[in-house]
């Protein structure tokens, strides 16, 4: 099963090192790793996707934490969410075959944001399925390259789990974890 | 003022109530150098970088201060990685300031340029790349806040030397350190709270595990307080050695790997394991599908990493372990475990025959009489600072130390040549106290040129020399699990008694039982560093002994020797 991470982290130097290395360090397998600014100068976000079947999981938020400039971490694997991914896709487009090409382009709300005689490029967002099924579609076309981005997932509703005022300096944290596995390590609120 | 990076560095240090470094100098480094004939701070001048961070780790373990290390770029910060790991595993406060090239140059390859910050990123609690003088200030106040807070650790500030150099108005600044993602200041829910009360209270076989989280929070007294009143007995990790009195009759000694086997048989059988400020260490647990098969796991830890890392545990109380223990003796009802503790007294006899006591008295030298007359001549009061392998398991078994802070011992990295350097680290923590450092002939060759430091320096460490002509704990294992294949474990070494006297220090040599108590005498009295080389049996081993990967209570025993032997006499 995949799960679905999300931290925000200080925007300094060497932190997406950091998060990287922690996790080749504990021999966590990434799926996916994106990261970029948030709306609060200073503070970026990064979505990692594990497969828990490789990894314990369970793990991953405490280890986090641990590293100094790591704000808030949040597993969003059980919220209900949205989760998106970009991909272009450059295929083989001869003149002949770009109306064809153009119709499934079509069918799943891509589009199209360049041409040229033989070729063309699809942008498509959606989640990972999605593209999988679009990329796979086009392939007897003939991929020439293709660029996904990795997944980036919030939670849905007005709710956030990552609350945007890092105030826990002045507060004292609490740990809840009479059940360790319930995957919250820590709350960030005082008690 | 006008102030210079590098007279900011030392202004920083000045601050955080530094008055001795371990270091060496180098280019990069050069113009803080030069700025210390300013400041009132000793530099120990060493003859390897690693020695420096070993110094400065025995420093702080023993000092219960941050202990600072600084060398120059390139080989002068790589020469400290192994300090770095050692200290990182386990989790001694230093701070490590290394120079860097210019900013300018780095990422060119310029000479004695490394990327020292991505080379000790795994094995620091957190590392610096300062490239512009008005951040040195505040890298290195959050370096010593970082180091010495939460769970301790390394934290290196690597400073370019164009900061050094550069010259700013400055004012130190002493607000409020804000370091938003750090939280080292948790505590239990008052629910858990509870819960741990009632847990202790429903526990007929009760056992604590204290480690060396209760060394580092300064919870030895509320430790006792607490085993005191519920009368549960206390087994020590390695590092855990001194947190609770070696001598007092609730204390076991060390668990694990070459624990007495009555503290494994105690845990296998214990129905609740209250587990202080240690980390279950597979040196610890043995097998982990077998290890205390019917106990419940209270885990009262700073690090939220550490719960259930290694051992599932049903109750886990992440916060400060002296404030924690203060608040669950405040609420804790007296308790008798009269039957337990018979139980575990019954083990005791059965396994105590098989104790040092009964070692043949044959004119041999046993290391372990060696350890257990240097407890006694020494009446258990000194600093003993362990390498790693056999003489680090003789020690933590004979030496009965009763104090916090004076056993050290590189636990989880297991670095050999350790012992000298951090034992000079610690007499600079404590010039007051006898210092002793008990090294095998291997590990004290590996960092032996630190007698050259401690000469310099005038000061008195004693050094230990176990010399079995092996490197032992190597050799033990090829006797047990490799047919006695003793592949590149025999070791020729030089003369000690010689390389005392070059170095201008007392070499003494023991080869029989009866020397070794005039020598140790010696060694106290003399004025300077004395270098015992205690010659031992050559092919004895560290016993009982859990294999790697079997349950903990499958132990290789020490055999019983078929002549009748007559006790020694265990008073002080």
């Amino acid at each position: 099963m995949r799960h679905t991470f999300v931290a925000l982290v200080e925007d300094k130097p060497g932190v997406l090192n950091r998060v990287v290395s922690l996790f080749r360090r504990r021999t966590f397998n990434i799926e996916s790793l994106t990261v970029g600014h948030t709306d609060h100068p200073g503070i970026s976000r990064i979505t990692i996707v594990v497969d828990s079947e490789q990894v314990a999981v369970e793990r991953i938020t405490p280890y986090l934490y641990k590293l100094i400039n790591v704000l808030q971490v949040e597993d969003l694997t059980h919220v209900p969410m949205v989760n998106r991914d970009l991909a272009m896709v450059k295929v083989r487009a001869t003149p002949d075959r770009r109306v064809a090409i153009m119709q499934l382009v079509d069918v799943f709300r891509a589009r199209v944001v360049d041409v040229t005689n033989d070729s063309l490029i699809a942008e498509i967002t959606g989640d990972e399925d999605k593209i999988d099924g679009f990329v796979d579609v086009l392939r007897p076309y003939g991929i020439i390259e293709m660029v996904r981005t990795g997944v980036v997932a919030m939670e849905r509703g007005a709710n956030t789990a990552l609350a945007p005022a890092y105030t826990s300096q002045n507060n004292r944290s609490s740990y809840h974890g009479s059940t360790p596995d319930n995957g919250r390590y820590i709350q960030a609120s005082a008690d | 003022m006008k102030r210079t990076g590098s007279q900011i560095v030392w202004e920083c240090l000045v601050r955080e109530g530094v008055d001795t470094i371990f270091g060496y100098p180098g280019g990069a480094i050069l113009p803080v150098y030069d700025a210390l004939p300013e400041f009132p701070i000793h530099h120990v001048l060493v003859r390897h970088e690693q020695g420096a961070t070993h110094m400065a780790d025995g420093y702080a373990r023993a000092g219960d201060r941050v202990g600072v290390a600084m060398a120059t770029s390139g080989p002068g910060a790589t020469n400290m990685v192994t300090g770095i790991a050692t200290a990182m595993m386990d989790s001694a406060p230093i701070v490590c300031i290394t120079g860097q090239v210019a900013s300018h140059l780095i990422g060119f390859d310029a000479f004695q340029e490394t990327d020292v910050t991505g080379i000790t990123l795994p094995i620091t609690k957190h590392n610096y790349l300062v490239t512009d003088v008005h951040d040195i200030s505040q890298a290195i106040r959050e370096a010593f806040y970082i180091a010495r807070s939460g769970r301790p650790g390394p934290v290196l500030v690597d400073i370019a030397k164009d900061a050094q150099q550069a010259r700013i108005e400055w004012a130190y600044d002493d607000s409020p350190i804000r370091l938003p993602g750090y939280r080292p200041d948790m505590r239990p829910i008052s629910k858990d709270m509870q819960r741990a009360v009632e847990m202790i209270a429903e526990a007929k076989r009760p056992l604590i595990l204290a480690g060396n989280g209760v060394l580092i929070s300064g919870s030895s007294e509320v430790l006792k307080q607490f085993a005191e009143k519920t009368q549960t007995p206390v087994a020590l990790t390695l590092l855990g050695i001194g947190g609770f009195p070696g001598s007092h009759p609730l204390s076991l000694g060390m668990m694990g790997m070459h624990g007495e086997a009555w503290v494994n048989q105690t845990i296998q059988q214990a129905d609740l394991l209250l587990a202080f400020g240690m980390r279950f260490d597979d040196r610890v647990t043995g097998k982990l599908a077998h290890y205390a098969p019917n106990a419940k796991k209270i885990h009262i830890e700073i690090d939220p990493s550490e719960i259930s890392k290694n051992v599932p545990v049903d109750l886990a109380l992440v916060g400060d372990l002296r404030e924690t223990l203060e608040q669950l003796n405040s609420c804790i009802p007296a308790m008798r475990h009269e039957d337990w503790i018979a139980d575990i007294t019954e083990m005791k006899g059965e396994s105590s025959v098989r104790d040092i006591q009964n070692l043949p008295d044959d004119g041999h030298l046993y290391a372990a009489h060696v350890i257990h007359d240097l407890w006694r001549y020494t009446h258990g009061d000194a600093i003993v600072v362990t390498d790693v392998g056999q003489n680090q398991m003789w020690t933590a078994q004979y030496y009965k130390q009763d104090h916090p802070r004076r056993f050290l011992s590189s636990g989880g990295l297991g670095t050999m040549g350790f012992a000298l350097p951090a034992a000079i680290g610690a007499k600079f923590a404590h010039p007051e106290l006898e210092v002793w450092a008990i090294a095998g002939d291997g590990g004290f060759q590996m960092t032996q040129a630190e007698l050259a430091t401690a000469a310099q320096e005038g000061i008195k460490v004693n050094v230990a020399i176990i010399n079995n002509g092996y490197l032992g704990m190597v050799r033990q294992w090829q006797e047990f699990f490799y047919e006695r294949r003793y592949t590149a474990t025999p070791m020729t070494s030089p003369d000690f008694v010689k390389l005392a006297d070059a170095h201008g220090l007392t070499g003494l040599r023991v080869t029989e039982r009866s020397q070794v108590h005039p020598a140790i005498d010696r060694a106290r009295d003399a004025e300077g560093t004395v270098v015992i080389d205690f010659r031992v049996e050559k092919e004895d081993s560290v016993y009982p002994m859990v294999p790697t990967g079997a349950p903990l209570h499958e132990m290789i025993r020490r055999p019983i020797p078929a002549q009748t032997i007559s006790p020694i006499d265990d008073d002080i």
